[in-house]
């Protein structure tokens, strides 16, 4: 019973915790985007969102034709967008989507499939975090 | 007299359309398979494929149709197993699936659903240009016209 009680009161209190931790574990994934960005580049002066907006928009040459974030993630990042298969994809401004860029396993992957997909490489640690903070100020 | 008759025949026709429902498909419910498979298309039930489709399609996951869909080895395996469980061809998969599973020649192993013969027959009234309107976009955008699949009903 009370082993119970007391694995109730953890629970909640986790709950409320991974609610109002929401914002630190975005700055912690930045955090270590800055570690690397430093280690990948010695100049490195700080993220931007200029250009993670100019990221945001520019277009490639994918293996199926022109493709860019926003192909999928929708013209303004406010709104929602759509995969090529047709599925709704939420918002990826954090304004409209708090829990964006909050599951660092998550954000990685994403990152990794669709920066190989738009880029036909993988994004740097400068670029992710450039693209983080322009969708934090979203 | 008159009301019991209606009674009546409301009880049967909503009994008939109840029997008739077999194009109930529960959702999806294990929500690594919800996050995983329902990110780029809706997560599709295993219900319409049978067991050796899924193998083939989870070990391919690396070209998944052309795009790398790997995962690590904990989701994977979670991903299998729900698959294999509930399979058109599962024990206890129900009447839709069946219904998939036995369109299916025993000896053909399909990786697409849209190309088993059932989903070929249920779509063949289906105008070309319906598929390519920018609402439809693809022939996975299952809800688009089955606006209540997500909910388990494919009737419309
Ligand atoms: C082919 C479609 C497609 C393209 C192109 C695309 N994405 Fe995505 N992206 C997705 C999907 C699908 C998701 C997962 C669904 C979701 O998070 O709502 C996603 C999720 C993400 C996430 C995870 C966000 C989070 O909440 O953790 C990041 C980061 C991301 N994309 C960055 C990018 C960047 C950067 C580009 C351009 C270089 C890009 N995407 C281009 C489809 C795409």
């Amino acid at each position: 019973m009370k082993t119970w009680s007391l694995l109730a009161v953890a629970a909640s209190a986790g709950l409320v915790a991974s609610v109002a931790l929401a914002e630190p574990r975005r700055d912690a994934i930045l955090a270590d985007l800055r570690e690397q960005a430093k280690k990948e580049d010695p100049r490195f002066a700080g993220f931007s969102a200029e250009r993670g907006a100019t990221l945001y928009r520019a277009t490639h040459q994918g293996k199926d034709g022109p493709i860019s974030c926003s192909t999928c993630h929708g013209s303004t990042p406010l709104g929602n967008g759509q995969t090529r298969l047709g599925k709704a994809i939420d918002p990826m401004a954090v304004s409209k989507n708090p829990a964006r860029y909050t599951d660092s396993a998550n954000v990685e992957k994403w990152f990794k499939r669709n920066c190989t997909e738009v880029l036909g490489r993988g994004c740097t640690a400068t670029e992710k975090g450039d693209f983080i903070t322009f969708m934090s100020g979203q | 007299m008159m009301r019991a008759a209606i009674a009546a025949f409301l009880l049967t026709t909503t009994s008939l359309a109840l029997a008739g429902g077999d194009e109930l498909v529960p959702p999806v419910a294990d929500p690594v398979v919800k996050k995983e498979c329902g990110s780029c298309h809706m997560a599709f039930p295993p219900q319409f494929l049978p067991r050796r489709s899924w193998q083939k399609l989870v070990d391919g996951l690396a070209s998944h149709f052309g795009e790398d869909a790997s995962l690590p080895e904990a989701q994977r395996a979670a991903v299998l197993r729900y698959h294999l469980e509930h399979a058109a061809d599962a024990p206890g998969a129900g009447r839709a699936a069946s219904k998939f599973a036995a369109s299916i020649p025993a000896g053909e192993t399909p990786l697409r659903i849209t190309e088993t013969p059932r989903w070929v027959r249920e779509h063949r009234k289906i105008k070309p240009e319906r598929w390519k309107s920018p609402e439809v976009k693809s022939r996975l955008n299952c809800v688009a016209c089955h606006k209540d699949a997500e909910r388990g009903s494919w009737d419309d």
